[in-house]
């Protein structure tokens, strides 16, 4: 089998992978709906969402640990939807970490090596483990390790084995911020100087941001929106990429008049204007947004230039201080509440809590989407029977395990 | 699960301490006395009991089952000598039906312990199934057994229709039918430890191996099988050492013939119809003190210390 042969030896660098629409349907719920990625060799790839999104699925399904219902799945250009996982040139590092207990950490880490027959598997497992800064614990077994140290021994087993595709579910969770910064440089050597392809699924916008070369934001079994990080953040499409990845103040509104180059959405009263390379939709209703590090305070209106948006009067109705900035809460009559980023460039006068106080951004940096910001709870109850019985279930395993 | 009971007897067997008192309490101690005072009264008594026993040399003249106390240690030479013979053969058909039973009772808890977690239904049901023989007498179930391989029986019928085995042959009484009475008798005792193990088996370690180029068969061989050692040694234990001191399914009344006695029939037959009292009893702690000998032995070489 043409797999299995290029699972016998080292990926001499990443390869492609590519979902073609593929869906996957559990009983009663879908998890990724028509999802098709294209994720080029050699990236650093992160799939971002809130839990419940899809993407641990869509990484089991890259693994081969589950089948997609519909689609295919192509790992260097080949089609190994039909495989198993032991057949795949992909390795995981788990969440739950999933060290084999009853074996030392050096056999943990050379299992891979030794199924493929590698010689000198040994050696090669210590400079795994000296990698990441474990060589001395090679004889004790995972239940003799720290949560960190375990991450660690995970990810070395997975790396060990060069796969040409490495795949990274929520890897970092269990770190203290030092080690998950040292881990995040890490893991980006590894992969710039193997050329690894990385598939890495994290809600931790942040990580994602910072390791990534693209990334996804996943919503419901589908991407929302891909590509760079800045462009991710500085052009959001959607509402849901606007407010999960960072803050964002929308407001929505009719398009009250668009030229070439800006589209004037009229909401509450405010003329709100935007970009029209950074409008989404040119007419109907159009969701204006601005980042809040965007937004500048001033305590009396400013002279509006042409290229400004001012609204106000507003009032700060809450003001907390984090050291480099203060994050205002500032309520604009109609408009509603807008969040501010204020640096704190200067010392002295800030406003405070009641004060009256005008806003202004550049009508550059304003967004605008086709869809309205989520009105209901981003995490809704389910609350169809099956969902209901596997949480009771959860409950009941919870409290068996305690007592 | 109820079956959680005999999880617990791995450790015992292994001679962990089962009870580690922490700080020495007054109350403790009575409240182990009665206890104490149980296993004195019916276990270490009975045990010393038996071990004068053993030594006690005939009255000369007197009648037969009359003894008096001595230090008569050829009774151990006799009795190794006399029934050599039976103590081989109770260990090889123990060992055989440990080995059946595991090779039967391993795929079983298996399936019902892994395959079915998925359908609490169903792995309820096949969970009363293998339990369900315990509600009948095991003597009806081996007298059954009896039947079912008896001369004129199906089995044999259908055997010799089909010219597998010779017109004259014959199946009860043979070893052949001893060891398969031993082996249906103390699957249960294989099967549902192995189960209680597999069943906590986190199938994550399964995913992680096929994750790292490991086929099916390998994951088992490298990973499931022996995360579920715990078990395994508690249901070869659970079955080899009552298997080995059986004296049912070896019996004439039952599945066997005089060339398939084990040492319980002769010790059944000591006792009870010769009244030779301290050979019985000799054959009786050679028994245990073997078992004792075979069984430390074996969980020291399965090294369970690590798993356990």
């Amino acid at each position: 089998m043409a797999s299995e042969a290029s699972a016998k030896q080292f990926a001499e660098a990443g390869a492609d992978l590519s979902l073609v629409s593929v869906t996957k349907r559990f009983p009663g719920f879908t998890a990724i709906d028509d999802l098709t990625l294209e994720i080029p060799a050699g990236s650093f790839f992160a799939l971002l969402g809130p839990s419940g999104c899809g993407k641990t699925t869509t990484l089991r399904l890259v693994a081969g640990l589950e089948e997609p219902t519909e689609g295919q799945i192509l790992i260097g250009g080949k089609d190994v939807t039909a495989t198993k996982a032991y057949q795949r040139p992909v390795n995981t590092v788990f969440q739950s970490y999933a060290l084999f207990p009853h074996m030392s950490i050096l056999e943990n880490v050379m299992f891979g090596l030794k199924r493929r027959k590698i010689a000198d598997a040994e050696q090669l497992a210590r400079d795994a483990l000296a990698l990441v800064e474990l060589a001395h614990v090679a004889t004790r077994k995972p239940s003799q390790l720290s949560g960190g140290q375990q991450q660690r021994v995970a990810l070395a087993r997975a790396v060990v084995n060069r796969p040409a595709l490495l795949l990274l579910d929520e890897p970092l969770g269990a770190l203290d911020l030092k080690l998950r910064r040292q881990m995040q440089l890490e893991l980006k050597d590894i992969q710039s100087e193997v050329g690894l392809t990385f598939l890495h699924v994290t809600h931790d916008q942040e990580e994602a941001m910072t390791m990534a070369d693209t990334v996804a934001v996943m919503n419901q079994g589908r991407i929302e929106q891909m590509g760079a990080p800045e462009d991710l953040y500085e052009s959001p499409q959607t509402a849901f990429v606007a407010t999960f990845l960072g803050q964002s103040n929308l407001f929505g509104g009719d398009v009250t008049g668009s030229t070439a180059s800006v589209v004037t959405v009229k909401a509450s009263g405010y003329e709100l204007r935007v970009p029209a390379d950074r409008a989404v939709a040119h007419r109907g209703v159009v969701t204006v947004g601005i980042r809040p590090e965007k937004v500048t305070l001033h305590q009396a209106k400013p002279s509006t230039g042409a290229d400004e948006t001012v609204v106000g009067p507003g009032r700060v109705v809450d003001a907390s201080f984090s050291g480099v900035s203060t994050q205002y809460l500032v309520d604009v009559p109609r408009l509603g509440e807008i969040t501010v980023f204020a640096q704190n460039t200067s010392l002295g006068e800030h406003a405070k809590h009641g004060d009256e106080v005008y806003l202004s951004w550049k009508v550059a940096h304003a967004f605008g989407l086709a869809d309205a910001p989520p009105q209901e709870e981003r995490f809704q109850a389910d609350t169809n029977t099956a969902s209901v019985a596997v949480q009771e279930r959860e409950k009941l395993e919870a409290e068996l395990e305690e007592s | 699960m109820a079956f959680g009971a005999f999880q617990s007897a791995a450790p015992a067997g292994t001679g962990a301490p089962v009870t580690q008192v922490q700080k020495k309490s007054p109350v403790a101690l009575w409240l182990l006395l009665p206890g104490i005072l149980y296993l004195i009264l019916f276990f270490v008594t009975p045990l010393f009991s038996l071990v004068l026993t053993s030594f006690q040399s005939p009255v000369p003249g007197g009648f037969l089952g009359e003894f008096q106390t001595a230090f008569r240690w050829e009774n151990y030479v006799d009795v190794v000598s006399t029934y050599f013979s039976h103590i081989g053969r109770s260990f090889v058909y123990a060992t055989l039906a440990t080995i059946f039973a595991l090779l039967l009772g391993y795929p079983i808890a298996y399936v019902i312990g892994v395959k079915l977690r998925a359908y609490p239904l169903l792995q309820a049901l096949a969970l009363v199934l293998l339990i369900a023989p315990f509600f009948i007498s095991f003597l009806l179930r081996t007298l059954a057994w009896k039947q079912i391989f008896s001369d004129e029986g199906f089995v044999v019928g259908a055997l010799k229709t089909l010219q597998l085995i010779p017109s004259d042959a014959y199946l009860t009484g043979t070893p052949f039918s001893v060891v398969f009475g031993l082996t249906y008798m103390f699957l249960p005792f294989m099967a549902l430890p192995i189960y209680t193990t597999l069943e906590r088996l986190d199938l994550r370690y399964v995913e992680a191996g096929g994750d790292l180029y490991a086929n099916p068969f390998t994951v088992f061989r490298t990973v499931t099988f022996p995360l579920s050692i715990p078990g395994v040694i508690s249901g070869t234990l659970l079955t080899f050492i009552p298997a080995t001191g059986d004296y049912i399914n070896a019996s004439r009344d039952f599945l066997g013939s005089t060339d398939t006695a084990m040492m319980g029939n002769v010790i059944e037959a000591n006792f009870l119809v010769l009244q030779n009292f301290p050979a019985a009893a000799a054959l009786s702690l050679i028994l245990m003190m073997s078992i004792l000998i075979l069984v430390s032995a074996y969980v020291r070489r399965s090294g369970t210390d690590d798993l356990l």
